[in-house]
């Protein structure tokens, strides 16, 4: 198993222990940018979380919205980029754009 | 996305099955595509998404797609890329774990039972067959990177004659310009494989980076692996 599948094993094993999940996925990616689509992170309703949607630089946004979202509110598409003011507070040094789609894992 | 879904998901990466999840992105409704077939999912498919599924499974490339104006992304799971290490040497002992690292599935094969053994390599695949009989069982394909360490021809160079025959991305073999000359001759002569076919082969192996202790050369070795995985130098 490869790093990368890690992370869905990893969320997995969660669910099974009664953990909330969510899963973010980069589902677009424009100019330079540290992670390809398909690149994951799940979090569980601890904050712990597995993979990488950056090279770190929107995990902690990522992640504020994956512990809303695990605990009901709907799934959301977030963009990062240097034209997004969030851009700015957490900040892709790379001057790329993309975008993360943040779901939960329910029943 | 359901968690039958990802239960699903889970079970058809272990089975090294092709697949891939198409969500809609308006509500997070999804479905696994199993080869290509739909199979589990909240997310009815028609034909024009599962076209666009088989495709990125295909391409091995996950990608957003715009269907009568609804956004769906197809996220693709191929099995893993595998790497034959032929030669439980030292060398092997520092690939294997930095290749697995970098998501390589490692097999290490050593017909010699005191070289391939558990404790020298914990956590690694081992095969004790001869390498002909190993590579041909285990099927190279156009994800499969083949590592010939033992600079022992009889065990090296059956391995590298498979190889050479396969769609394999990456085939290196240790050893100095003049035992890689010596072992070109074997192949050309005794194995009959032509020029074409033995210049797939990287020998000696690895990127010079000057590389001295095994975990080094281990280093250079997993970097020209990747070097024809991405950046291939006949599709520049």
């Amino acid at each position: 198993m490869t790093a990368e599948n890690d992370v869905l094993d990893t969320a997995e094993t969660w669910r099974d222990a009664g953990h909330k999940v969510a899963l973010a996925s980069v589902v677009s990616t424009w100019g330079s940018s540290p992670r390809p689509s398909g690149s994951q992170l799940a979090v569980n309703d601890t904050g712990a979380f597995v993979g990488s949607v950056s090279g770190g630089c929107i995990e902690g946004a990522v992640i504020a919205e994956a512990m809303d979202i695990m605990q009901g509110a709907p799934p959301k598409l977030l963009e990062f980029g240097v034209s997004n003011e969030m851009a700015w507070e957490v900040g892709l040094a790379c001057g790329g754009s993309i975008a993360v789609f943040v779901e939960a894992l329910n029943d | 996305m359901q968690a039958a879904v990802l239960t699903a998901l889970n079970e058809a990466r272990r089975a090294k099955h092709r697949v891939a999840v198409v969500t809609r992105l308006s509500d997070g409704t999804s479905a696994l595509v199993v080869e290509d077939a739909q199979t589990v999912g909240d997310l009815p498919l028609d034909t024009a998404l599962l076209d666009a599924a088989a495709n990125a499974i295909r391409k091995d490339k996950a990608q957003r797609v715009e269907i009568e104006g609804a956004s769906y992304f197809i996220n693709t799971f191929n099995p893993p890329l595998r790497m034959m290490v032929i030669g439980a040497v030292h060398i092997a002992q520092a690939l294997a774990p930095m290749a697995k690292i970098a998501g390589f599935d490692v097999t290490l094969i050593d017909p010699r039972s005191a070289w391939a053994t558990e404790e020298r390599f914990p956590d690694v695949t081992l095969n004790r067959d001869w390498p002909d009989d190993a590579l041909t069982t285990l099927a190279l394909d156009r994800r499969s990177a083949v590592v010939a360490l033992t600079h022992d021809p009889k065990i090296d160079e059956p391995a590298l004659e498979i190889a050479c025959r396969s769609e394999a991305f990456y085939i290196g073999a240790l050893g100095s310009r003049k035992t890689h000359a010596a072992r070109l001759d074997l192949l050309h002569n005794e194995a009959g494989l032509s020029e074409a076919e033995t210049n797939r082969i990287s020998g000696p192996i690895g990127l010079d980076i000057g590389a001295v202790s095994p975990a080094e050369i281990a280093t250079s070795i997993l970097a020209e692996v990747i070097q024809a995985l991405r950046a291939p130098k006949d599709a520049a």
